[in-house]
This record gives structure tokens, C-alpha cells and sequence, in this order.
């Protein structure tokens, strides 16, 4: 399974990260948004069928996130950590490989 | 992440991200997309400026970023004024601005920071001729503070300030053509975009970075939020925009209009398919579905003629 | 390299163009408002001279776009200037707090011109005055070399507590008036006010900063204390810069109020900017007539000069407050902080408030002569016939 491609940048920025007050209100941390997991926000889940996916890539290409990254096969990975289940992908995908499914929590 | 090279053809889209998630934009925002792809194209090497708008929250609040890039926050009505300002510092510190390596100095407003209150300061950039690119991100409301209507909103529709009710009191104006507003300024680059075709966009920010002087563009970003759309809807909403001519993509550069989509040979989708996907627009009779219709195939054919004596 | 000063014979708004060019200001961004323009005009011929290098000019569409222009330029690490007066000081308005609040030193000068209606050019200081709470120093200029000198010193001031400044005259009697000014040869200037070196640049690419993001309730109070911390650092850094300004140039500025043959006065008058050259005048005059009086020119207004205000009332019996301007439904407005600088101290002298000069009135020894002996009448009665007095009213 392929890396997030945020993992590196989730671990600078935990070490990183801090709330000391600079002048000026500055971010000093670029995307140090890796931080908020705004998988909880989700309601309804991608459930992925890999049998039907084409490959085509559109999942990843409308992504507003970004939360799909893709794996060494290119198949699309979702990143749950992050993903707040828009659907975007799954209406787009072309082969309705990508099934929107309520999310058991 | 590796990316295969069989996929890298495929994709004419570069692969590395500049936007981050954890940002807080709603489920399937036009604009968190169209900023992922903004920083696709440029990297880090943009200075960004953004007023009040949805941006300002997406970006993160303070200590977070979702930028990769140097990013400034900015007053509502000030983005152009803002950029002209960062631009001129970069020529006298000696910068290279616009072109192959140069900086790319953004504006990134609303369509309410730009066909309304910050429409002085985006004159004054165009009009200067700075080395820059603006871009409005085209929601047709004031969605950040909850819904109200802007100049860009279209007919027909509902938000808090034109809520429909029993009176029928729904935004009766047509939707302000900032574009031609623009396109008055004689610039060198214009063009119109949308997050559903993000190949188109993605060529068209390469030009306007490019083409020397001030390049704008207006991009359609549907936000489900406000538009009372389902979030899976968002680039299905922005494709229908573009194929009923509603929200036509086409280019002005250095004079001559060129119409990227819809074809410009077949009738193009009735609006209702646009429509019907949008709850903001439930309170249309017919007869304002007809207003409408009929004023987007005006414009249109206008836009056609324009291509045709000046393509 | 020995001082040698180049004196030249121009007026107000010439002296903040020489000053803006001696410090090397890499960006201007300015729009036309009398009594201002023809600072923004003195440069653009230094341009079309090509006497100066690196700077960019933006002729922008307004004052609000002026200063958002100025903004932007510092924030990419550039010495960004403007000039403005009334009308278009007040359009500025919200991004003086812009400017304060993102902790950049943008330097302004500001021709004191009121407010309208009724449409007035001449000089008022209600402008400036009314910008008290954007988190601007402000300086106030008695003449022609005070803005050359304020505006130089305003840089370096400004750029070592990430804070923008003001240079304050008066419409007309400065800015248009002729007088001779002493500039500085370009090396000393630059010996004296080295290349910015910015808090933060966005033209760092590797290190990307975001700057002015949202702040939320637990975190915007403390961003707010810095800036008050800013200002307080501001008075030490003002000591310095004006007492090295001195040193070198043999003018100084150390003191944010200055004094003017307070030793022994029964009584001083107290104001901002040209006015109190009339005073000082006046003060001659009494002194020589046995009056026991001196002058208190607030140079320095933001930030407050609180210790000195303190210890100047400590040693007298009475002070007028001069105010060429007004805030209405209370009072003048220095007057009306230096009763509040007073009020938790020792020292209160009978303090009284002259409201003079407003729309540019004409403001004459006579008139300070006249004040002096109502204020003789007040310290010898031991009270005030009343606070505030509209000095010129046709009654």
C-alpha cells in the first residue's frame, strides 16, 4: 500500500508545530492543515470496488480534498484520515467503482 | 508518491500538491478544488493574496496553513490594490515576475470581492498593466457570510437576502458579466474556467503565466452549501453549467475570443438540466425558467459573434 | 564622511519627497488630494530624472488602494511610503489597522487638512488625530526640516518595532511654505538607515509563512498586547533614534515632548505640530513682557509621551492645551488625553483646553498672548472659568 502523501509532512508538522505568538499572527508551518483530521466530519463513506475500476483517475483529479492518493498499482487509496465524503468521486466514476455507503461509527 | 509513467501521460496534470488536507472547507467546495489546482500548476513559487472569503477559512486559521506558499490575508475590497503593491516590490528588489521561472503573484477573491466591492482595486491592477493574475473563484453569492446575494448571482435564484417567500422575492437581476468588465480593460490575457474541466484550466493558468501584463480569470466553482446542491453534485453542476452555455469557457488574448466549450456548432443543453440539481433555484416558475433560458442563448450568441468577428 | 548638510530652500511636501528619496523607498504608492500632491508629484520627477533607482511608483486609483498597495509591497519586504491628507486618510482607514495588525512599517506622511462638509482644505488635525487608535505612531512636524528629519527617523523607528508611521504637517503653512531645510548627503542617510530587514518576506519560497490568517478568540488578545508591546518599545526605540539623529546631525529628537523655556514657567502651553512655532514665538514675547511661560510641543503623539507629560505637569501651576481639532461630544483630543495621562499621577495642574485654529483659522502671537492672560487670571484664582473654550467664536 502506498503512503499517504502527507505522511512526511504530518510528521514534520507534529514536530514542528507550535502555537508560540509571533507578531503579525504568521503561519510559519506551511500545511500544517495536515494536522485537523477532517475524516470525522464524514457521514457517508467511499466503499471501493477495485474489480470494476478502470483506472482513469478522475477520483483523484476532482478530489476536493485531497484524499485520494494512489497506490503502487495506481489504483486510487482513500485517505480516511481526511476524506469528509463528499462523493465527488463516487459521482464521477465513470464504471461506478466507488459506492457511497452511510459509515458505521 | 511515485507516480508510473504510463499514468504521468495520461494525466497532463502535475502530480505534486501544494494544497494540504485537514483545510475546512465544506464537503465538495468548487473553490477548495480549484485552489488545489491553482497550486498544483504554480508550486510554491505564487504569492497568494486573499480577501475575505471562503478562502480565508479554507487557508486555515492561525497557526494553520494549507498553503504551501507564501500567502497573504487581505481586506475585502483590496486584492488588486494589494497584489499591484506586491508586484512593485518584487521589480525593485530585482525579481523576476511572470514568465518560465518567475513569480506568479495571485489575487484569489469571490465573486463578491470581485464583481462588487474590490471591482475599483481589480480596475486599478488591470488598467496599470501589473505583472499578475487574478483570480475570481465564482460561487454567484456572498457565501462566507451565509448565503447573500452578489452581483454574480444569476436570475432565479434563492439566497438569504432574496429568499423567495410568499411575495416570490428571488434575485431578479441577471448575473453581472465581470468578465466583459474586464475584457473593457484591454488586457492581454482573459479567460473563463471551470473546476469540472481542470485540463482547460490548468492550460489556461500556464498561458497567464505566460503572457506578460495582467491575465484574468473566472472560475466556476459550484458550493453546495449555498446552492442547496447534493455535495457529490459539485463538478456534474459545473459540467452542465459549461454545456447549457450558462457558464460558457472561452479565451481573450491580445485582442481575439476563442470558445473552448460548448461546441459552438450544436444547440447547446436546455438550462432546467443545470437547474434542477439546485435547490437554490426550487422558487422558479416556468416563466422565470424561460427568462432565464432565453437570456443565457443572448448571451450566447453574442459570445459566438464576438468569436466570429473577432476569433 | 564629515556632515555637511545641503541646504535648500523648499517647501513642506518637497522636504517629505527629498526625505522619501534620501531613504531609499522602494515602493510609493500615493493618489492626489490637496494639500498633499505635490509630494506625490516631487517624486514622480525624481523619477522622470532618473534621480533615483529601484523605485516603483503606482499611481493607484485611491487612497484605501494606496495604502493596500503600500501593504502589500512591505509585505514582500520592500520600504513602501505614501502621502495623503483628510478625505483620503480617512478612506484609508481600515487598512491603517491593516497595516498595524500584519507589523508593517510603512511610513506616511499625512498634510493635516479638515474634514469636510463643508469642503475645506486648510489645516486641522482632527484627520490625523481621528487615526489615534489604528496602531500608528504619529509625529507631528513644526516645520519644514522636522518632516525632512521625521521621515527619515520614521523608518528607522518604524522598521525596528515593525510598526508603521506617521509624518504629520500642516496644510499649507507647512506644506506649501518655503523655508530653508538641511538635507542630508545620501551616504549619511544611509549610514544612519541601513536596507530594511523585514520581520518576514513572502518572497521566501522554501520557508512559505501566511500572514494575517484568522484569529480566533484565544488567540487574538495576545496578538493585540504584542502590538501595545510594539508601541511601548516604540518610546525607548524614539529616545535612541532621535538622540543618534543628534549626534550625527546635530538636531535632537531624544525627548518626545519637546520643551521650550519651561524651567521656572508658572504656566506652558501645550500642542502638536506648526502651531507651536507661532507659540514659541509668543512665549519670546510674554517672557519679555514677565510672563513666566514656556512651550510643550508634543512631538510625538502615538505613542504617548506619558513620563514626560507627567513630569513637565509635576513643575507647573498651569497648562493650555492647544487643539487644532476636536472630537465631538467631549473635547479636544490632547487635551482630552493628557487630562487621562494626569489623572492616576500626583501631579494636576489646572489644565485647560483652547480650541483654536480649526479649518485652518489663522492662529497668531496675539491670540496666544490673549490666552496667556486668561490663563494668568486662572492660576491666580486658583480655577478654571470653565474647560474648554472655543477661542476664536464670533459671539
Amino acid at each position: 500500500m502506498a503512503e499517504s502523501p502527507f505522511k512526511a509532512d504530518i510528521e514534520r508538522v507534529e514536530k514542528e508545530y507550535s502555537e508560540k505568538m509571533t507578531p503579525g499572527a504568521i503561519v510559519y508551518l506551511p500545511g500544517s492543515s495536515v494536522i485537523n483530521k477532517t475524516g470525522s466530519w464524514r457521514v457517508f463513506m467511499p466503499e471501493f470496488h477495485k474489480d470494476k475500476c478502470v483506472r482513469c483517475y478522475l477520483c483523484y483529479v476532482y478530489c476536493p480534498e485531497p484524499a485520494i492518493y494512489l497506490d503502487e498499482e495506481n489504483y486510487p487509496v482513500f485517505d480516511y484520515d481526511y476524506c469528509k465524503g463528499c462523493g465527488v468521486c463516487a459521482n464521477e466514476c465513470p464504471t461506478k467503482a466507488i459506492v457511497m455507503v452511510r459509515e458505521k461509527k | 508518491m511515485e507516480i508510473p509513467e504510463n499514468v504521468k501521460k495520461r494525466l497532463s496534470l502535475p502530480f505534486e500538491e501544494n494544497f494540504y488536507a485537514g483545510h475546512t472547507a465544506c464537503q465538495g467546495c468548487g473553490a477548495a478544488l480549484g485552489l488545489r489546482y491553482v497550486l498544483k500548476a504554480y508550486g510554491k513559487k505564487a504569492i497568494f493574496t486573499i480577501p475575505a472569503c471562503c478562502s480565508t477559512i479554507i487557508a486555515g486559521p492561525w497557526p494553520y496553513s494549507a498553503f504551501n506558499a507564501p500567502l497573504f490575508h487581505t481586506a475585502f475590497e483590496t486584492t488588486g490594490a494589494v497584489i499591484s503593491g506586491i508586484e512593485a516590490a518584487l521589480k525593485a528588489k530585482g525579481y523576476k515576475v511572470k514568465g518560465e521561472d518567475g513569480i506568479m503573484v495571485i489575487g484569489w477573491a469571490g465573486d463578491g470581492g470581485t464583481a462588487d466591492i474590490g471591482l475599483q482595486a481589480l480596475s486599478g491592477f488591470l488598467e496599470r498593466g501589473h505583472d499578475g493574475l487574478y483570480i475570481m473563484y465564482d460561487n454567484e453569492a456572498y457565501m462566507n457570510t451565509g448565503i447573500q446575494r452578489s452581483s454574480s448571482t444569476p436570475y432565479g435564484a434563492w439566497t438569504t437576502n432574496t429568499p423567495g417567500g410568499k411575495k416570490h422575492f428571488l434575485e431578479r437581476r441577471h448575473k453581472k458579466k465581470v468578465i466583459d468588465i474586464v475584457i473593457a480593460h484591454k488586457i492581454p490575457y482573459a479567460a473563463t474556467a471551470s473546476v469540472a474541466f481542470p485540463e482547460d484550466f490548468m492550460k489556461k493558468l500556464k498561458k497567464a503565466q505566460k503572457i506578460p501584463g495582467p491575465s484574468f480569470i473566472q472560475l466556476f466553482a459550484p458550493c453546495p452549501t449555498g446552492w442547496r446542491s447534493p455535495t457529490d453534485k459539485s463538478i456534474e453542476i459545473a459540467r452542465l453549467a459549461v454545456q447549457t452555455a450558462y457558464f460558457p469557457l472561452f479565451e481573450y488574448e491580445n485582442g481575439k475570443y476563442k470558445i473552448n466549450m460548448p461546441s459552438t456548432k450544436k444547440e447547446p443543453k436546455p438550462i432546467e438540466e443545470f437547474l434542477k440539481l439546485q435547490g437554490r433555484f426550487k422558487y422558479m416558475s416556468k416563466d422565470d425558467i424561460e427568462v432565464l433560458q432565453k437570456w443565457v442563448l443572448h448571451e450566447w450568441e453574442e459570445l459566438k459573434k464576438k468569436a466570429e468577428v473577432f476569433g | 564622511m564629515e556632515y555637511k548638510p545641503i541646504k535648500k530652500v523648499i517647501s513642506g511636501n518637497y522636504a517629505a519627497a527629498y526625505a522619501a528619496r534620501d531613504a531609499r523607498v522602494e515602493v510609493v504608492a500615493a493618489y492626489p488630494i490637496t494639500p498633499q500632491t505635490s509630494i506625490i508629484e516631487k517624486i514622480s520627477e525624481f523619477l522622470a530624472n532618473g534621480e533615483v533607482e529601484n523605485l516603483q511608483y503606482v499611481p493607484v486609483e485611491s487612497e484605501h488602494s494606496a495604502m493596500a498597495a503600500c501593504i502589500g509591497a512591505s509585505a514582500a519586504g520592500a520600504r513602501a511610503f505614501t502621502a495623503t491628507s483628510a478625505q483620503g486618510l480617512a478612506l484609508m482607514h481600515e487598512m491603517l489597522h491593516w497595516a498595524s495588525g500584519a507589523r508593517l512599517p510603512v511610513v506616511m506622511v499625512n498634510v493635516n487638512r479638515a474634514m469636510a462638509p463643508p469642503w475645506s482644505v486648510w489645516d486641522d488635525q482632527t484627520d490625523s488625530l481621528a487615526q489615534r487608535d489604528t496602531g500608528w505612531m504619529q509625529f507631528y512636524a513644526e516645520n519644514n526640516q522636522e518632516v525632512y528629519d521625521g521621515v527619515i527617523m520614521a523608518f528607522k523607528v518604524a522598521e525596528t518595532v515593525n510598526l508603521p508611521a506617521m509624518i504629520v504637517e500642516s496644510a499649507f503653512i507647512l506644506s506649501h511654505t518655503y523655508d530653508i531645510v538641511e538635507m542630508i548627503p545620501q551616504e549619511l542617510v544611509d549610514e544612519f538607515l541601513p536596507p530594511r530587514k523585514p520581520l518576514y518576506t513572502l518572497t521566501d519560497f522554501d520557508n512559505p509563512i501566511a500572514v494575517g490568517a484568522l484569529g480566533t478568540p484565544a488567540d487574538y488578545y495576545e496578538f493585540r498586547y504584542k502590538i501595545e508591546k510594539s508601541m511601548e518599545e516604540a518610546r525607548e526605540v524614539i529616545h535612541k533614534v532621535g538622540k543618534e539623529f543628534g549626534e550625527r546631525f546635530g538636531r535632537d529628537y531624544s525627548q518626545m515632548i519637546e520643551l521650550y523655556r519651561t524651567e521656572d514657567a508658572d504656566f506652558v502651553f501645550m500642542g502638536l505640530g506648526s502651531l507651536m512655532g507661532t507659540v514659541k514665538q509668543a512665549v519670546d514675547v510674554l517672557r519679555s513682557e514677565g510672563y513666566k511661560v514656556g512651550a510643550a510641543k508634543v512631538r510625538w503623539f502615538r505613542p504617548f509621551p506619558k513620563e514626560e507629560l507627567y513630569e513637565l505637569a509635576k513643575n507647573v501651576e498651569g497648562i493650555a492645551v492647544l487643539d487644532r481639532n476636536f472630537s465631538f461630544g467631549q473635547e479636544g483630543i490632547l487635551f482630552n488625553e493628557a487630562k487621562g495621562v494626569l489623572y492616576n499621577t500626583d501631579a494636576h495642574p489646572l489644565i485647560k483646553n483652547y480650541i483654536v485654529g480649526l479649518g485652518g483659522r489663522d492662529f497668531t502671537v496675539s491670540d496666544v498672548k490673549k490666552i496667556a492672560e486668561n490663563m494668568k487670571g486662572i492660576i491666580e484664582a486658583k480655577k478654571l472659568d470653565r474647560e474648554v473654550e472655543w477661542y476664536h467664536l464670533k459671539r
